[in-house]
């Protein structure tokens, strides 16, 4: 399975993601790749996310590449210039890697290195803009490359905003970065299918590929902390009850990410699951909302 | 004092698409000592957008057009003209753009790139508007510049950190991208947000060798020469 072939086909797609560790243990990374081959599309591997430093996202995708995964290269515009965007992209292409998801980036004071040098050299659209240029083989400033790339372009939106300037601001700057080269987009976590509603009727005329964007809670504190900190994340009342009110809080957290996945599904051409150290869990949750 | 060099008459006409009419205004401070914006320079731009086509409905100059303040208050006398116009084109820093769009309901452009000579906030100084790129985008964002509101510096919109309005790095910071939105709605460009905005040439942010010789920055070389000499 690949997740082109999915988005292509007109198939529900599934995408996940894995982090790396601080450090170069990749047992687990490994183990976990074991567990999701052939059961998703996709696997994206996080870069530097949350502004931490850890094992690199490139480096982890051409491994999973090894174990006959299809990864999605995350890239941040935060630590890289436009020379080394354009050459890791060309090492991706070179290791492997079809599929390259453009972030923006938490800010460095966010992570563990607050005294770092942001770069955003690139923006979001600019780096697709630069990838789409790379596909047509030519780097950014138009000189021809010896080998194009061929990537799959994918961005990211945030479908509920606190304010209406902010959800404007997604809608317009989704419609450009498909004008720049995004062929598809993950969704910060939804967890209220009206509000999910209400971004899709806006976005679906846009006609490229929404995989929406699935956290399994796995606490009442860990939906209280995400209401309070994580931008875009608003878990409703009633699920933080019925979070709270469970005796076994693994099975809810399970229950309810399938529950969203197949209220969500019909809106939106896939899902991405970001589970957050519940990556073995993955196959369990597909199977629960009758998906593997 | 902020230097600054006219942007290309081309580049400025691009801006002006879709505008007939043209309030000008220029500055008698650093961009008069710049010779990019006092009275003669606003009056060679006047007949040149005349010849291009273009309706000037007023124009005038202001020492200086970074207190904000004072833009409104000489600009009040001269409202009619300014709303009869269906934007500003403004010969100025980047400071001074910013301070016009502050005070004025109607799309502002820059006419004028800043130079970076190190660090100057005009007579704004509550914080950093203008950070002398060389390359000024206020035209995309209706007078608001990205590089400085936005703690990113994005040039083509928001990302995906703000909360209530608020920026990721820091809760007592605005979303500048936020600001622009409103900004654009105020003025009714919105459609300006689908514009993309190409990959930025910081380069330009260096000063060229031909500007700094005429700039104070040369002049203290030659005070440091001189000195060194007589030692």
């Amino acid at each position: 399975m690949a997740l082109r072939e999915a988005l292509e086909s007109g198939r529900f797609a599934v995408t996940t993601e894995v982090g790396p560790l601080k450090g170069t243990d990749t047992t687990e990374i490994m183990e976990v790749a074991e567990i999701l081959h052939g059961k998703v599309d996709g696997v994206n591997v996080t870069d530097q996310q949350s502004a931490v430093m850890r094992l690199g996202s490139l480096a982890t995708c051409a491994l999973l590449v090894q174990k006959g995964l299809d990864p999605v290269f995350q890239m941040t515009c935060r630590d890289r210039n436009r020379i080394a965007l354009q050459s890791d992209l060309l090492s991706a292409h070179v290791l492997g890697v079809k599929n390259v998801l453009v972030i923006s980036g938490d800010f460095p004071t966010l992570g563990d290195h607050i005294d770092a040098k942001d770069v955003y050299d690139l923006d979001s659209e600019q780096l697709l803009w630069t990838i789409n240029q790379m596909n047509n083989g030519h780097d950014l400033i138009g000189n021809e490359l010896k080998g194009k790339t061929s990537f799959l372009a994918g961005a990211v939106v945030k479908p509920v905003s606190d304010t209406d300037a902010s959800f404007e601001l997604q809608l317009a700057m989704m419609e450009k970065k498909i004008s720049v080269g995004a062929r598809f987009f993950q969704t910060q976590a939804v967890y209220e299918v009206s509000a999910f509603e209400r971004f899709m009727k806006r976005a679906a005329k846009f006609k490229v590929p929404v995989l929406v964007g699935i956290i399994p809670l796995k606490s009442v504190g860990m939906a209280r902390y995400m209401n309070k900190n994580v931008s875009g994340v608003f878990v409703p009342e009633p699920l933080i009850d019925e979070m709270g009110k469970a005796e076994d809080k693994t099975a809810k957290g399970l229950e309810v990410a399938a529950r969203l996945i197949n209220d969500l599904k019909g809106l939106c051409q896939g899902v991405h699951i970001m589970a957050i150290g519940w990556e073995k869990k993955v196959p369990e949750i597909l199977r629960l909302a009758k998906l593997a | 004092m902020l230097r600054s060099e006219q942007k290309p008459f081309e580049e400025i006409l691009g801006y002006l698409e879709g505008d007939k009419k043209i309030f000008l205004l220029g500055c008698d401070g650093c961009a008069h000592s710049s010779r990019t914006g006092g009275w003669p320079q606003v009056l060679a731009m006047k007949e040149r957008l005349e010849g291009a086509g273009k309706k000037i409905t007023g124009h005038t100059v202001i020492d200086f057009l970074c207190q904000k303040a004072l833009v409104a208050s000489r600009l009040r006398p001269l409202e009619d003209k300014v709303m009869e116009a269906d934007s500003l084109l403004v010969l100025t820093c980047g400071v001074g753009v910013q301070a016009t769009a502050a005070m004025v309901k109607r799309s502002v452009h820059p006419g004028c790139n800043t130079i970076s000579l190190g660090g100057s906030r005009g007579e704004w100084r509550g914080s950093e508007r203008c950070v002398e790129c060389g390359d000024c985008l206020l035209h995309y964002t209706g007078g608001i510049c990205p590089l400085t509101a936005c703690s990113k510096g994005l040039r083509n919109g928001a990302c995906g950190g703000a909360s209530k309005g608020t920026c990721e790095v820091s809760p007592e910071k605005p979303c500048g991208w936020e600001l622009i939105y409103e900004r654009l709605k105020e003025v009714g460009r919105l459609d300006q947000l689908k514009q993309f905005v190409p990959p930025k040439q910081w380069n330009k942010q260096r000063p060229r060798p031909e500007i700094l010789s005429t700039s104070l920055w040369a002049l203290e070389q030659r005070d440091q020469s001189s000195e060194e000499g007589k030692g």
